[in-house]
């Protein structure tokens, strides 16, 4: 929506389209907050630096000196528009500390800062009148001439295939999370964006680097905020231990989320968890100031996990949260395929490199999806009008029909599904090995032998949720192959990717981005250089 | 344990009505509606249609009618409506046309937020940085803002489904609770400058005056949101701000004439 809204300013015309309502995108689930360095006794080079060490040095320092220095603006702007962000005493933005920053600079509303911010875009929209086709489900994207000019939907209420011709196509349909089981992500996260670039031609780059969140719920997998260790909350284990003593003395609870996530994982594996958890307890911050900074998690927790965290602690693990790869763009959200731009999660900048520090990812939604709108609009304006033959249409239409016929088999949507989820998180999750990210490979080249042959039990076409899942599957199969051969590939550990057999970061070999390009046989990889504008990689503790 | 659901069905391309169909199947204690109608849909009827996504109570995707109440899919505990294994009743919102199953059409939902300008109306250009503005205002916002727009209070108003009742286009009825705990965000906001122009529009008819203060937005709104709160706080400020030319406000400043002069009501 950041991307339409300036693209409109602009002067192009613009269609939205989204496979739900725009306020039911994940975004909304973003809770704890947005970084920018606004006081003046932070700097955007420091807010940098922590993005940099998170990064564990894989990201772009050009890209993430964008991100930093735009913040403040960018952040000013969203509270012009009537964002109502939890405020100081002298009536300026109150900021709180989050994981792997050496300040505090998250802004925030609440525990619903994502919600927040998605429906103050959601007005903006609404107010300059973009057109939004809502419920509209992406198939592919129209590649002509070596361009993308625009994409095939279909329309969720008629069950319709149509053309939607673009000169210019930008891709924010965020993550991917629906590939592992258990995860944070919504449903609808399921990689769509990324499948549809990687498709058309254009390469994933940095899949490997998947994100677990340090808290997640038991049972349902679903997230409580970083915002809940900013404010004060301790992590223990069944002794009662603070236990990141002893893996990030400095930090503690907020050093960066793939230290944190690997040190519960380590208690959990050598038995000094509690269920399969460990203990997030946030009793000594006092009924008043969980009221005040953390009522939306008090009220997950008691729906969810029935325990209430102003007398309990609440049981949690490490849960799969954030994709850092994505399809590759330039700082202006170009990607190497011409009229296809990308922004947010779905995009690979690359700004978080190995690992996203919490209160970023907000921050790169609304920083590049303004950058990549009016960039889309200028190039808009260099390319003749053009229209999509009504053959492509028909192909599409065509395929979507057979599907349709084939007869729903002893295999389902559903079992694939989680037959996938379940390998990566088993095999592709916080520690791998050579032999599990092998095996990982040969799982998912078999699903997607499988998935060929899946047949629906929904026949109708009005709201067909049994093909829209089939599809969203296929999309996901395709993101589970490049995150699981990126990951076989990378003979280092670094950020979110750890290798039991290969423990050590090297930079000599691997300070590089995985570039993954599709071809019938499974991915092709190669490899670019990292940009290092100020910041040589160093050790990296907290 | 066993969850029984019977459920609401409804297939636009056959040519039979609506009718219910019931199901059982085996989920965990502390499974909610939203995942057992999610297991339907795996493992016995893929044909299910119903809108969903977050599964944390933020996306507002899946308010349905639960027990004849509106309530979100994600957050209802199947033990919570069944303590003792009964079944339990899912169908589509009301108040609302229904296309298939549970999804229903959210456009007269949207329509009526739309008809309230919901964006930021500021008098004169911005600040050079944030406006200076109390904590209190914002964190009370936050509380409004907390909405996701779900459409239960929409679903379940009874003044809306009265005006329905009656033979009203959707176009012509009650804004409805939703849309008015909206156009409150913004009359409450220090930074907003339109208050005297959301107000007289919302003191015509289908306005805040239109509310029946039956209470039942205030019992589903699965946020706690508290609309009816809001839309007599728009009523009062309706009145300082001086439209009173209105059925509404005349009939609250009678009342309150009569109880000055006679003590009597």
């Amino acid at each position: 929506m950041r991307a339409a809204l300036e693209a409109s300013r602009s002067g192009v015309d613009v269609a939205l389209l989204s496979k739900v309502h725009p306020l039911r995108s994940h975004t909304a689930a973003a809770q704890g907050g947005i970084n920018a360095a606004l006081n003046e006794e932070d700097s955007w080079e420091k807010h940098a630096f922590d993005t940099v060490k998170g990064s564990d040095y894989l990201g772009d320092q050009d890209a993430i000196e964008v991100l930093c220095q735009e913040a403040p603006g960018d952040i000013i702007e969203l509270e012009n528009l009537g964002t109502v962000f939890s405020r100081r005493e002298d009536g300026r933005i109150h900021q709180r500390p989050f994981g792997g920053a050496g300040f505090p600079r998250t802004c925030y509303v609440t525990d619903i800062t994502g919600q927040a911010l998605l429906h103050v875009i959601w007005e903006q929209v609404v107010k300059a009148g973009v057109r939004v086709y809502e419920e509209w489900f992406v198939t592919s994207l129209v590649v002509e001439d070596g361009a993308c000019r625009g994409a095939i939907a279909l329309e969720m209420r008629s069950g319709q295939v149509q053309a939607i011709v673009g000169r210019a196509v930008v891709l924010a349909t965020g993550g991917l999370g629906r590939a592992y089981h258990p995860t944070t992500n919504s449903l609808i996260s399921t990689g769509d964006g990324m499948s549809l670039a990687y498709r058309a031609g254009a390469p994933l780059m940095d899949m490997e680097f998947v994100q677990y969140h340090p808290t997640t719920l038991k049972e349902s997998g679903v997230l409580i905020t970083e915002g809940a260790r900013g404010e004060g909350g301790y992590l223990l284990n069944a002794q009662g231990g603070r236990f990141l003593e002893k893996y990030a003395p400095k930090m503690m609870e907020l050093a960066s989320r793939d230290v944190v996530s690997r040190s519960e994982q380590t208690e959990i594996d050598e038995g000094r968890g509690v269920d399969g958890c460990v203990l997030l307890d946030l009793r000594h911050l006092g009924e008043e100031k969980i009221h005040e900074r953390l009522p939306q998690i008090r009220e997950l927790a008691l729906d969810l996990a029935n325990t209430d965290i102003i007398h309990q602690p609440l049981q949690v693990r490490p849960g799969m949260h954030y994709q850092m790869g994505g399809v590759k763009t330039d700082v202006n959200g170009a990607t190497p395929l011409g009229g296809l731009f990308a922004a947010g999660e779905c995009a690979c900048v690359s700004v978080h490199g190995a690992n996203r520090l919490g209160g970023n990812s907000l921050l790169e939604t609304v920083v590049f999806g303004r950058r990549v709108g009016a960039a889309a609009a200028q190039y808009c304006q260099s390319v003749a009008p053009h229209n999509v033959s009504e053959a492509v249409v028909a192909d599409e239409e065509k395929g979507l029909k057979a599907v349709l016929e084939r007869p729903r088999q002893q295999d389902t949507t559903a079992r694939l599904r989680h037959e996938m989820g379940t390998t990566m998180n088993r095999l592709v999750g916080i520690f791998r090995t050579r032999e599990e990210l092998a095996q990982a490979v040969d799982k998912v080249w078999e699903l997607k032998g499988r998935y060929r042959s899946l047949g629906l039990q929904d026949k109708g076409r009005v709201f067909n949720f049994d093909l829209v899942a089939y599809l969203e599957l296929g999309y996901m199969l395709d993101c589970a192959e490049a995150i699981a051969a990126g990951a076989l590939a990378r003979q280092e550990s670094r950020g979110a990717h750890s290798r039991r057999d290969f423990p050590q970061r090297d930079d000599e070999k691997w300070l590089k981005h995985t570039l993954a390009f599709w071809t019938p046989d499974g991915p092709r990889l190669e490899y670019a250089p990292v940009n290092i504008t100020r910041w040589q990689p160093e050790r990296r503790t907290y | 344990m066993e969850a029984r659901l019977r459920v609401r069905r409804f297939d636009p391309e056959s040519n039979d009505g609506p009718r219910y169909q019931s199901y059982a199947l085996e989920v965990p204690y502390y499974a909610t509606v939203l995942d057992t109608l999610l297991q339907i849909r795996d493992e016995v009827d893929g044909s299910l249609a119903l809108r969903c996504s977050c599964r944390s109570a933020i996306c507002g995707s899946c308010a349905m009618r639960i027990n004849g109440q509106a309530r979100l899919a994600c957050k209802t505990k199947i033990l919570a409506m069944a303590p003792n294994g009964e079944e339990v009743l899912v169908e589509p919102m009301g108040n609302m046309p229904v296309i298939k199953d549970l999804v229903t059409e959210m456009e007269p939902f949207w329509g009526k937020v739309r008809a309230v300008e919901p964006w930021l109306q500021p008098k004169g250009p911005p600040p050079q940085r944030e406006y200076l503005v109390p904590h209190e205002a914002m964190r009370h916002l936050a509380d409004v803002m907390g909405c996701i727009m779900c459409g239960a209070c929409l679903s379940d108003c009874a003044t809306l489904e009265t005006e329905l009742g009656l033979g009203k286009a959707a176009a012509q009825t009650f804004l409805g609770p939703a849309a008015l705990a909206k156009a409150y965000r913004f009359v409450g906001d220090p930074r907003d400058g339109a208050d005297a122009d959301r107000l007289l529009a919302l003191s015509r008819p289908e306005g805040v005056w239109d509310c029946t203060r039956c209470y039942i937005c205030v019992e589903v709104c699965p946020k706690g949101v508290a609309p009816l709160e809001h839309i007599l706080t728009l009523r009062r400020k309706a009145i300082e701000a001086g439209y009173e030319e209105n059925l509404g406000a005349r009939h609250t400043l009678e009342f309150e004439k009569t109880v000055r002069e006679s003590s009597w009501l």
